[in-house]
């Protein structure tokens, strides 16, 4: 059941009313109501997933869908091609590792290639914030924003909405913590935006090193002791600390951020007794989050986040196509 | 007798003056005689300005390109350019170069680089610069880390009679930074420093300048902190002046919202506490120059993710329409303005140019202040149309310019 809250979709919209936007390029473009119809077409993907062992929808039979990546990624590119072939289309990957990127072609000549080639969705990946917008800006089908720099990773957020919302019954009202390095996540981002859209009261914990500056303009609450932060919270999601940033730059030593930020049981009981546990992965285990917790069978959300990924992607996919595959009410 | 020519008619805009009058100027060759409420003599060429404003032509204190059409649609006859070149002026040959760059219609003073390629560690030859044509030195886009580095530089160009142009931001603290901490860079997951970098970096060198008793020039001032050192030091006595450009004064880190490049400048745009800040220290004489920090780039540069574009704006062609702003806003008389855009960068430099005294070069624009316009990044006479004032409309345009005594 919807709550009747700011996220529910105004009635009377129809079609591609619902959803009026020809890219999905960053949570921060979206309204809360065109976030919720986001998640409900996701609703249906689940049910879809799970129902058969035989998951093809062929509805984007036809169509080719590249996922265009210029930084590595193993589970966000394998969720989308995953999401695409279950629709029925054409998947390519194009890694910049293989591409002409490296030769010194710029951004926006890649870009046109894409679109010469008659891509019919472009899934894109950069490590530099606004890349995606760019390349979106300059071709002609919908572009899907699959992480750009420490901007944005919009289906991230979605998908860990969905995830909550599963599990929680609705996201308005709840605490939500998001622990970790927020300074250069773009998953933090997304969340914050997304879930703060959506109602929830959305708290960040972060060493003062990687905090954002003026962070609580983002309506959100900053925490830098970790404790404090996590009193009373219904959902903790962890961030990934990436590998560069242990070696004395922004934090002394992994072990120190382990018993400082590190997600262990103890920690976890300062949170409410039901408290989700959420990690975007991959994790480092004994790093951000202890074992135990991340496997933890009633509390970890973490391969459901992963579940919900494919069907957010699934409905990504789908809506953004529906104006060129010419479904009623979309055309 | 030399053939002398008079400007009759003329809104004059004298820097020197307390309000613009109606008045005359008298030319000689390629200087000033005299100008004001004057007696012309019989055999004078007369040229009726027919009531336009007249200034001196500006003088800019610190491009990045001699970029000639910009520059004369600006109104800009002089200007120092940054020996941030792709060969840094830092050798004899390459300062006599860029001398000759503009004549005759157009001057450019070169900046003599302070270290040698920029890198901030030896000593360029300044005195053979300096020789060669070099009004001033300067250490380019970036901070001289090197503290002793720096305190030779000062104490060294001091004893030349050059003043050391000097950019203001830590790069400690800059680092890869390309925005100014706040919300806008945290929205945008933009690498951000914060505004303190530019004051710990003034600090510094008001030191430096303390001690040496060296005359030193931050190009770019625009943070609330930066002015507060520099208006501190100017009333111990000190010789330090500060500029900034109309960009600082107009627009805020919101103005780089959907990742607009062409607002990716060095320093970065700041928040709108630190622009009140600007307008406030322009109006209370703390600002010295107003520069156009001329940096045309094009599409290769700035058509590309934020963070890999280069800094800076194409903003010749902009500086004196937008500075007028500042005028009619009240925060500046229009001679105070002149002051800033004419005669106190050419102080800087050492040229007699930018007033109307005898003896000063016959530099002189016509300015129908009135007229507005609306900036079109599209359609610009620089060399690249990198505004970020694209599609603002603006009042003021340059009618005509006189270099050296020769209507252009």
């Amino acid at each position: 059941m919807p709550q009747q809250t700011r996220e529910t979709i105004p009635t009377g919209l129809i079609g591609r009313e619902q959803f009026p936007h020809r890219h999905l390029l960053a949570i921060s473009a979206l309204m809360p109501w065109e976030i919720s119809f986001l998640l409900d077409e996701a609703e249906h993907w689940v049910s879809v997933n799970r129902a058969h062992s035989r998951k093809h929808d062929d509805r984007l039979g036809g169509l080719t869908q590249i996922n265009a990546f210029f930084e590595n990624s193993t589970r966000t590119l394998l969720s989308f091609e995953i999401a695409g072939k279950r629709l029925g289309a054409d998947v390519v990957n194009m890694h910049a590792a293989q591409s002409s990127v490296k030769k010194g072609e710029t951004l926006i000549d890649t870009a046109m290639t894409l679109n010469a080639m008659r891509a019919d969705v472009i899934v894109i990946r950069h490590g530099s914030s606004g890349a995606v917008r760019l390349i979106a800006e300059k071709v002609d089908c919908p572009v899907l924003n699959a992480g750009d720099g420490w901007h944005e990773h919009p289906t991230q957020g979605l998908l860990d909405a969905l995830t909550i919302r599963r599990r929680k019954g609705g996201i308005s009202g709840l605490v939500v913590a998001i622990c970790g390095d927020v300074l250069h996540s773009r998953v933090a981002r997304s969340n914050i935006l997304c879930l703060g859209a959506l109602g929830a009261q959305v708290r960040v914990i972060a060493p003062p090193t990687l905090m954002p500056a003026a962070i609580d303009q983002m309506s959100v609450t900053p925490y830098t002791d970790m404790n404090a932060g996590l009193d009373g919270a219904d959902v903790v999601m962890m961030l990934r600390l990436q590998n560069e940033r242990m070696d004395g730059a922004f934090i002394p030593s992994p072990r120190e951020y382990h018993m400082l930020y590190g997600l262990t049981p103890e920690r976890l009981a300062k949170a409410k007794p039901d408290a989700l546990v959420m990690h975007p992965g991959p994790m480092n285990r004994g790093v951000e989050i202890s074992s135990i917790v991340a496997d933890h069978p009633e509390r970890s959300a973490i391969t459901e986040q992963v579940e919900m990924g494919v069907a957010v992607r699934m409905a990504c996919l789908d809506v953004l196509t529906r104006r060129a595959r010419g479904v009623e009410g979309w055309a | 007798m030399t053939h002398s020519l008079a400007i009759t008619n003329a809104l004059l805009a004298d820097p020197d003056g307390q309000a613009v009058t109606s008045g005359s100027i008298l030319i000689e060759g390629d200087s000033i005689i005299a100008a004001g409420d004057i007696a012309i003599p019989l055999d004078a060429e007369k040229v009726d300005a027919k009531g336009m404003l007249v200034a001196p032509g500006l003088v800019d204190l610190g491009v990045f390109r001699t970029d000639k059409p910009a520059f004369k649609f600006g109104g800009i006859t002089r200007a120092a350019l940054m020996p941030d070149q792709s060969s840094p002026l830092d050798d004899v040959g390459l300062i006599r170069h860029a001398t000759r760059a503009g004549k005759p219609d157009f001057w450019v003073h070169p900046l003599a680089a302070a270290t040698r390629g920029l890198h901030g560690a030896e000593l360029a030859e300044i005195g053979m610069m300096q020789a060669a044509g070099a009004r001033a030195v300067s250490t380019g886009r970036h901070w001289i880390a090197d503290s002793g580095v720096m305190l030779r530089v000062l104490s060294y160009a001091s004893a030349l009679g050059l003043t050391v142009i000097a950019h203001a931001e830590d790069g400690g603290l800059t680092g890869k930074a390309v925005a100014t901490a706040g919300e806008t860079a945290t929205r945008l997951g933009l690498a951000a420093a914060p505004a303190c970098a530019e004051a710990m970096a003034i600090a510094r060198d008001i030191m430096l300048a303390r001690e040496t008793g060296a005359a030193i020039h931050f190009r770019l001032v625009t943070t609330a902190a930066g002015f507060a050192l520099i208006r501190a030091a100017k009333a111990e006595g000190l010789r330090v002046t500060c500029g900034i450009s109309p960009a600082y004064l107009f627009l805020s880190d919101i103005a780089v919202t959907d990742f607009r490049t062409f607002a990716h400048l060095a320093p970065p745009l700041r928040s709108e506490d630190d622009r009140q800040a600007a307008i406030k220290a322009v109006a209370d004489g703390t600002v010295d120059v107003i520069t156009s920090s001329h940096d045309p780039r094009g599409p290769e540069d700035k058509r590309l993710p934020f963070a890999d574009a280069s800094p800076g704006m194409a903003g010749a062609e902009t500086l004196l329409t937008l500075s007028l702003n500042l005028v009619r806003n009240g925060h500046l008389t229009m001679n105070a303005l002149m002051t800033l855009l004419c005669a106190n960068p050419a102080k800087i430099l050492g040229v007699k140019a930018g007033r109307f005294a005898p003896g000063y070069a016959a530099d002189i624009i016509f300015i129908d202040s009135e007229t507005p316009w609306i900036v079109d990044s599209a359609r610009m006479e620089a060399a690249a149309g990198n505004t970020p004032f694209d599609k603002v409309p603006v009042q003021g345009r340059v009618r005509r310019i006189m270099k050296g005594g020769q209507f252009l």
